[in-house]
């Protein structure tokens, strides 16, 4: 069969044009013209992060240096290497119960590709940890709080400090003497809390010392509370670009 | 993936010769082969006129029945004025739409007198409900296919590169964790090991709750504070120099917790001891 009858055959018909819409790319009939150029970013479900034109100098690498887009792909990349390590990983410790840090040792050396993602996880971690802080400083160095961007600056703190928190309590999960003693010195730090110091620690060890409560309690902080909260104000962050109007600059 | 446009030569040929940018030459140029193809299929280009517009719904309430009640359009090109309504004709035509034809009371507000009729949309915006929007042109492309390719690329090379790391590093795992057997080296991940090196000089409340929580409030506040409404580096130097500051600060601080803090935390030098470090 020639190449443009597998073509109308693959597209032209009822289930193909009911997946993808009116000017989509994948569309019988797209033209690379103004007119499909547009219809095929207001017709994509990317549509809810980008407009259908943005400003050329916001392309140029060196204006964002791609800096929130990769901290964003950081967290996508770490959400899938972590539900991996979910199949393979149980919050449990204890004297005979050691099965957190057994399933640690059997990731990578019975599972396939365990160690790997095991890895991409970690390195991806610190990645995005590193990349946000500097996505921050790009930010403030373009002056692109300025108004009406005031406020998604604030935002924009608020997910260094939740980005902070998730690579902090994944830091505990792996339950070995490196994790016990790395997070120790955290949670001591949450005890001189203002007034409510002792109280503010109870809550965040799940007893007066760091144990298989703690695990528990930082594990489902880890992979279900923290993201969470995180994909809402990323959301706010995302949404807020747009209605700042897009990219601040060109400086 | 794409029907490849052919652009036309003559066109672009004439832009270029005018002096347009070789971007806006093609553009136009393939705006015009469209054109023509659409003109060589016997389609007609741009809006329909006004009597045309009239006998395509009239055919079409024919055919298709039902509709609201809206009447026959008088078109505006009759309407003098340069194509627009004078206020009479405005309102008669409102009147006749409600569903009364001509300048009694409407009896029923836009509400369909016969049940044949489904539904009826109107919405009245008040001036102040319409938000104005002054934004200047600016120089924009498409972002497909310019944005999301480059996004495209970010992304494939990051990956790459994370692939290749975690291909060679493989992530630290130390022996099971012991509440009773402390280690010689005791240390936060590194992006925390600014405040514990805050915490060998201030009691811990200072260090790790004041201090850091000051620093949060006072990154919070900055676009705040920042009245400047300049975006140029050369018009914002106390923004940027107290900025640098900071980040130098917590650099320096972090470097020092990494690398130059040994036992119990003591400030030893690396090529002496060794590295204290894990990430
Ligand atoms: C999880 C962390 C974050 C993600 C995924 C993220 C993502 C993004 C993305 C994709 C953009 C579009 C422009 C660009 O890529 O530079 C952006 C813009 C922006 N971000 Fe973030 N961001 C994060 C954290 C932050 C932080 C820590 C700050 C500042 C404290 C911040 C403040 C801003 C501001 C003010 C803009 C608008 C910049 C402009 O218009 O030029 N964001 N962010």
């Amino acid at each position: 069969m020639a190449k443009n009858d597998l073509k109308t055959t693959v597209q032209d018909n009822v289930i193909w044009k009911s997946i993808f819409r009116p000017g989509s790319i994948y569309r019988k009939g797209y033209r690379d013209t103004s007119r499909d150029r547009a219809l095929a970013s207001m017709n994509n479900v990317l549509y809810h992060l980008h407009p259908v034109k943005v400003k050329r100098h916001g392309l140029k690498l060196t204006y964002t240096y791609c800096l929130g887009g990769l901290s964003f792909f950081m967290f996508i990349l770490l959400t899938i290497t972590g539900i991996f390590l979910m199949f393979f990983y149980t919050p449990a410790a204890g004297a005979g119960t050691e099965i957190a840090y057994l399933n640690m040792r059997e990731l990578s050396a019975s599972v396939t590709f365990g160690q790997l993602v095991r890895n991409l996880h970690r390195w991806g971690a610190h990645a995005m940890v590193f990349l946000v802080f500097l996505h921050m400083a790009r930010v403030f160095y373009h002056g692109a709080y300025k108004p009406p961007r005031e406020f998604n600056w604030v935002v924009g703190v608020i997910l260094l400090l939740l980005t902070l928190f998730l690579s902090f309590t994944g830091y505990l999960l792996p339950w070995d003497q490196l994790a016990l003693w790395a997070v120790q010195v955290g949670t001591n730090i949450a005890g001189f809390s203002p007034v409510f110091g002792d109280q503010v620690q109870f809550v965040l060890l799940g007893g007066v010392e760091i144990g298989p409560n703690t695990l528990l309690r930082w594990y489902v902080l880890h992979v279900l509370f923290v993201p969470f909260i995180t994909v809402v104000f990323l959301a706010v962050h995302f949404w807020r670009i747009r209605k700042d109007g897009g990219i601040s600059g060109p400086l | 993936m794409s029907d490849e446009v052919q652009i036309d030569q003559e066109v672009y040929d004439r832009l270029i010769g005018e002096g347009k940018s070789e971007r806006i030459a093609r553009a136009k140029a393939k705006a015009a082969s469209v054109r023509k193809a659409k003109i060589a299929e016997g389609q007609s280009l741009g809006p329909r006129s006004a009597d045309e517009a009239s006998k395509a719904l009239e055919e079409f309430r024919a055919n298709a029945g039902g509709g609201g009640v809206a009447t026959k359009t008088e078109a505006p090109a009759d309407a003098g004025g340069g194509g627009r309504l004078t206020p009479e004709q405005r309102a008669a035509r409102v009147a006749a739409s409600l569903g009364n034809g001509g300048d009694k009371q409407p009896a029923s507000m836009g509400v369909p007198t016969s049940g044949e009729h489904t539904h009826r949309l109107l919405a009245l915006v008040p001036p102040a409900g319409i938000q104005q929007v002054q934004s200047k042109q600016m120089d924009k492309v498409y972002t497909w296919p310019h944005l999301l390719l480059v996004e495209f690329v970010a992304l494939l090379a990051a990956g790459s590169l994370l692939l290749i790391v975690s291909f060679f590093l493989d992530a630290p795992l130390g022996s099971l964790a012991n509440p009773n057997d402390v280690p010689a080296i005791n240390k936060a991940p590194w992006y925390f090991m600014g405040l514990q090196e805050l915490l060998a000089y201030f009691h811990p409340m200072v260090a790790g709750i004041t201090l850091p929580g000051v620093f949060a409030v006072m990154l919070m506040a900055a676009p705040y504070v920042d009245k400047n409404p300049s975006a140029k580096p050369e018009n914002r130097k106390v923004a940027v120099l107290g900025f640098t500051f900071f980040c130098v600060f917590w650099g320096v601080l972090v470097i020092i917790g990494s690398f130059i803090r040994g036992a119990g935390y003591e400030w030893v030098w690396p090529w002496i001891t060794g590295l204290g470090f894990t990430l």
